[in-house]
């Protein structure tokens, strides 16, 4: 098991628990989306995943090398080309100069912008910018992808595309992804298992398994997007005292 | 390992009626091919096309004529005679003394001694504020402790140290240069401090996450990151130098130091010659408008270009 989190817990300071409880455990290449409503602690519990911030109490076991790391916006350096930035994180990775290239080709391949690795990011859409985004998390070489609401910033066409792409990637790559996301169908569409995280304080409270063929078949999706959003709402509704 | 290898096509073969209700919770593309199509379609509307550079000629006429209307308009001044000539001397009559000085290698000799000092002096002032100001931006104690008194430098005027240095150092070339580097040095580490200050915080994450150490951190990401406002300090910086240069070229006069713009202008005081000091004035200011032309502004315009931050901009 790449990820275990047992009795997780994490407080800033003297305030109220952002985490408590929260337990876990995600196989090795699985799909896991984490869903939960805004200010339930979703970030910081990917945060502490990915070694950013420190629990306050429980225990996590993560892959030895980390995990990369994809965030909401690309955070990509814009003084560098689409290319170039691929290539820093070879190189930061320790990748000699003459393979940087060759991979950092590779991967724009992979997300399908082989022709735009000489743009600067100013010069991308949203869309490809992500996409940069992807392949440079990709090029951290780690079997863990930690993705922070990656697709909330796009419009709806790109998003759907970039559902697809992601989809492929990870069937192509074989990676584990935890997925972070505060929207129901996003979670549906991606996940194998969808994760419902409660607010304040944050904990896993149900989980629900998502087949190939919710993936096909509309109805089937349709009919578990309404219970988990029903679910959701339920959680909401807790706080409204 | 997702062990489903079904082909994506096979989701177009499912009954149609639901998908349409909801499309984007199932796969919307028809297969590998098609998702590359997709993209491609969408890459290229959602793009730019890029735009070639022309010479925009009213960046170069619109300076001009408006140094012309300024020349225009000191003549006509000089012409209404409110003043006597030889206090307020006309636009031909200072263009006449820069003949003569030019005959006499004067202004020359001037000219190349004090862009020399200058460019040197600034050179070194950059090579000592860089590390200097990145150490200040990165180590919080090291900032707590020096920043105020680097902020303070930059304000206490240059030429104050003028007499410490003539003093300390005679009347030799080490004095201006002293001045130069107390001018230029602490306005060049602000600036980069102030660089540092603005970098948004997600690029020192992305770093993090990417793995890069406290070195790499500073040199692959932070200097990069931080060149906007560094460039604006070593204008800044340089502006410094140049002013400092002069200030002590006008006080220090003599010794070992050479003939520089500052020197010729004290002349000029000395020989109460109006003429000789417009020259040496203008000839400053044209150094200064040359540096900032041919120099900063263009290297300032391929940097914030590059970055995409030219847009709409009114330069």
């Amino acid at each position: 098991m790449p990820v275990v989190l047992e009795q997780l817990g994490k407080r800033f300071g003297d305030g109220a628990p952002v985490l408590e409880d929260v337990n876990a455990t995600i196989g090795s290449g699985e799909f896991v989306a984490l869903l939960g409503a805004s200010g339930c602690g979703k970030s910081t519990l990917l945060n502490i995943m990915a070694g950013l911030e420190a629990p306050t109490s429980g225990a996590l076991e993560v892959p030895s090398d980390g995990a990369a790391f994809m965030f909401q916006d690309a955070a990509l350096f814009p003084w560098l080309t689409a290319r170039e930035n691929i290539e820093l994180a070879l190189k930061l990775r320790g990748v000699g100069k003459a393979e940087r290239r060759a991979k950092a080709h590779e991967l724009l391949e992979l997300v399908h912008l082989g022709e735009a690795g000489d743009k600067r990011p100013h010069e991308l859409s949203g869309g490809m910018r992500q996409r940069v985004a992807l392949a440079r998390a990709l090029s951290q070489d780690r079997q863990l992808l930690l993705m922070d609401e990656p697709f909330a910033a796009l419009d709806a066409i790109t998003r759907d595309l970039l559902h697809d792409e992601l989809e492929r990637i990870w069937k192509e790559t074989g990676r584990t992804i935890v997925f972070v996301t505060h929207n129901v169908r996003e979670a549906v569409r991606l996940g194998q298992r969808v994760l419902l995280l409660s607010s304040r304080p944050g904990r896993v409270v149900q989980e629900w398994a998502v087949t190939e063929e919710h993936r096909t078949d509309a109805g089937l999706a349709g009919q578990l997007t309404g219970v988990i959003t029903a679910r959701l709402r339920e959680e909401i509704r807790r706080h409204a005292k | 390992m997702p062990s489903n290898t079904t082909p994506l096509a096979e989701a177009s073969a499912e009954p149609a009626e639901p998908r349409h209700i909801h499309a984007a919770l199932t796969r919307t593309s028809t297969g590998h091919e098609d998702l590359r199509e997709l993209e491609a379609g969408l890459d290229s509307l959602q793009s730019d096309s890029a735009r070639k550079h022309r010479i925009d000629w009213s960046r170069v006429l619109l300076p001009v004529a408006a140094l012309v209307v300024l020349v225009l308009v000191w003549q006509f001044y000089v012409t209404l005679g409110v003043k006597r000539r030889d206090l307020v001397p006309g636009p031909l009559d200072v263009l006449g003394q820069l003949g003569v000085l030019w005959g006499d290698a004067k202004l020359q000799e001037a000219l190349w001694t004090s862009l020399q000092r200058g460019i040197v002096g600034f050179l070194i002032s950059v090579a000592i504020a860089t590390p200097v100001g990145l150490l200040l931006a990165q180590v919080a104690p090291l900032r707590r402790a020096f920043g105020p008194l680097i902020s303070g430098l930059q304000v206490l005027p240059s030429v104050a140290w003028v007499p410490a240095a003539i003093i300390w150092f005679g009347l030799t070339d080490a004095t201006v240069y002293f001045v130069v580097f107390m001018g230029a040095i602490p306005s060049i580490i602000n600036g980069l401090i102030s660089g540092v200050d603005q970098i948004p915080p997600q690029y020192r994450r992305v770093g993090t996450v990417l793995g890069a150490n406290r070195l790499q951190m500073a040199i692959q990401i932070i200097l990069p990151a931080a060149l906007p406002g560094y460039l604006g300090g070593l204008k800044q910086g340089w502006a410094f130098s140049w002013r400092s240069l002069m200030a002590a070229e006008i006080i220090a006069v003599g010794g070992t130091i050479g003939f520089g713009l500052g020197s010729l202008l004290d002349q000029g005081r000395v020989l109460s010659d109006m003429t000789i000091v417009m020259a040496a004035i203008l000839l400053i200011l044209g150094v200064g408008i040359l540096i900032e032309l041919l120099v900063f502004a263009p290297i300032e315009k391929r940097l914030l270009r590059s970055r995409g931050l030219l847009a709409g901009s009114t330069r």
